[in-house]
């Protein structure tokens, strides 16, 4: 095998392979979408976080506009505290609303915000005030179950 | 009675003890290749040599393997999804399940069983024909010469051929999910974007492709350079690549996913 062959073969199967990371880090993983994006933080404050898991998508309008980054139980409140990090371009009002919603019935978890009228933007470490605990299936039936109950009992008399 | 026990302890403790001298000879080896990587990487056309026939060559399987496996993960993963609505979540499954998993494990065990086992037989074949010998001869280092760039050659080559696995199998299931069922392609590749993390789950993958590089080359020098000098011998050093290579990625793929992948 001829020396220079080799080499163009090496070179060939090298610039292939990093060719393939490339693809994968950009076409199929999230390198180019949010790593590096400049962002801030903000904190919610929820009484019952659900299935919310940290890396959970924030979403605007059905947009993603940031990520969940940390999740911590308030000492005080015992109420979840979770941090997102929001991409530099969007800006929140004051009195935005967070609320934990699940796409489709199996689907993932996530933030929601709705926007509200304030004039004043929410800025980095801000806290937004009203939020929106998850919905938890748990309890949703029980309380059904409750209301059948009772309902059944005034009937009965 | 009692001497046949006796016997039977004796053959018990001997297999013990080759065991242990084995592996303490495995490990003693792999540092003495580790102190000739600077020869390896100063005659660069000795591990050049080596990547083209332990990479290069390996590309055409990798390449068709992935395809494959990427359009079957696609069926099978299709048929399971649609029963839960969830076919968007296509995309996503198919290429964190290659990422993480079957893009090293599979281009490892492919890798150990086309480029190990050439890698065993020639320095087998080396040895028993007394070429090893000879160089010690001429004051040149076997380990230098030939076992190092093997080496390297290998571990350089093993990220690489695994990654292209990976992005064949993401192309394989872009063709089934897309061309062949009808997927929406945005959703296809926007869903896998949003939860295909760059550091969790592809730099992870390449960090245990490169451990199974590492693995499998060190078990095919080893071998190679262990074979008993006969016909015999390299046949069944190189058979003995080929599954204890196979064993050690399995095992050291479970280890290492306890460590990288639980909890997240």
């Amino acid at each position: 095998m001829n020396r220079a062959t080799v080499d163009v073969w090496v070179g060939i199967f090298v610039a292939i392979g990093l060719a393939a990371v490339v693809f994968l880090s950009l076409k199929a993983g999230n390198l180019l979408v949010t790593s590096n994006a400049p962002g801030y933080r903000l904190e919610a404050a929820f009484d019952n976080i659900g299935g919310l898991k940290v890396r959970a998508p924030v979403k605007a309008a059905g947009v993603n506009v940031g990520r969940v980054e940390s999740i911590a139980l308030d000492p005080v409140t015992y109420q979840a505290v979770a941090t997102l990090r929001i991409d530099k371009q969007y800006a929140f009002t004051k009195d935005t609303i967070a609320s934990i919603l699940t796409s489709g019935l199996l689907g993932e978890v996530y933030v929601g915000l709705d926007i509200g009228g304030d004039e004043e933007m929410l800025a980095d470490g801000g806290r937004i005030g009203k939020t929106q605990s998850a919905i938890v299936l748990e309890k949703l039936v029980g309380q059904f179950m409750l209301n059948q109950a009772s309902s059944l009992a005034s009937e009965k008399k | 009675m009692v001497n046949g026990l006796l016997g039977l302890l004796e053959r018990l403790g001997a297999a013990t003890r080759q065991t242990i001298t084995r592996l303490g000879f495995a490990s003693r080896f792999f540092i003495a290749v580790l102190r000739y990587t600077p020869t390896a990487f100063l005659r660069t056309q000795l591990t050049l040599r080596e990547i083209y026939f332990a990479g290069v060559l390996s590309l055409v399987i990798i390449l068709m393997s992935g395809l494959f496996v990427g359009m079957v993960l696609g069926l099978q993963g299709y048929d399971i999804l649609n029963r839960y609505g969830s076919s968007e979540a296509l995309g996503t499954m198919v290429t964190l399940s290659l990422v993480r998993e079957l893009g090293p494990v599979v281009a490892a065990l492919l890798f150990a069983g086309r480029a190990g086992s050439a890698i065993t037989a020639e320095i087998g074949l080396m040895k028993t024909t007394e070429q090893l010998l000879a160089m010690e001869m001429m004051a040149v280092d076997p380990l230098a010469r030939v076992v190092a760039p093997k080496f390297w050659g290998g571990v350089i080559s093993m990220p690489l051929l695994a990654a292209l696995f990976s992005a064949a199998g993401v192309f394989g299931g872009y063709l089934v999910g897309v061309q062949l069922i009808g997927l929406d392609s945005g959703a296809f590749w926007s869903n896998m974007q949003s939860a295909v993390d760059f550091r969790i789950d592809i730099v992870n993958g390449i960090i245990k492709s490169l451990i199974f590089g590492i693995i499998v080359t060190w078990i095919a020098v080893f071998e190679g350079y262990d074979t008993k000098p006969t016909a015999e011998g390299v046949s069944s050093a190189t058979t003995r690549t080929v599954v204890e290579a196979s064993l050690a990625v399995l095992a050291a793929d479970f280890i290492l996913t306890v460590f990288m992948f639980r909890g997240v």
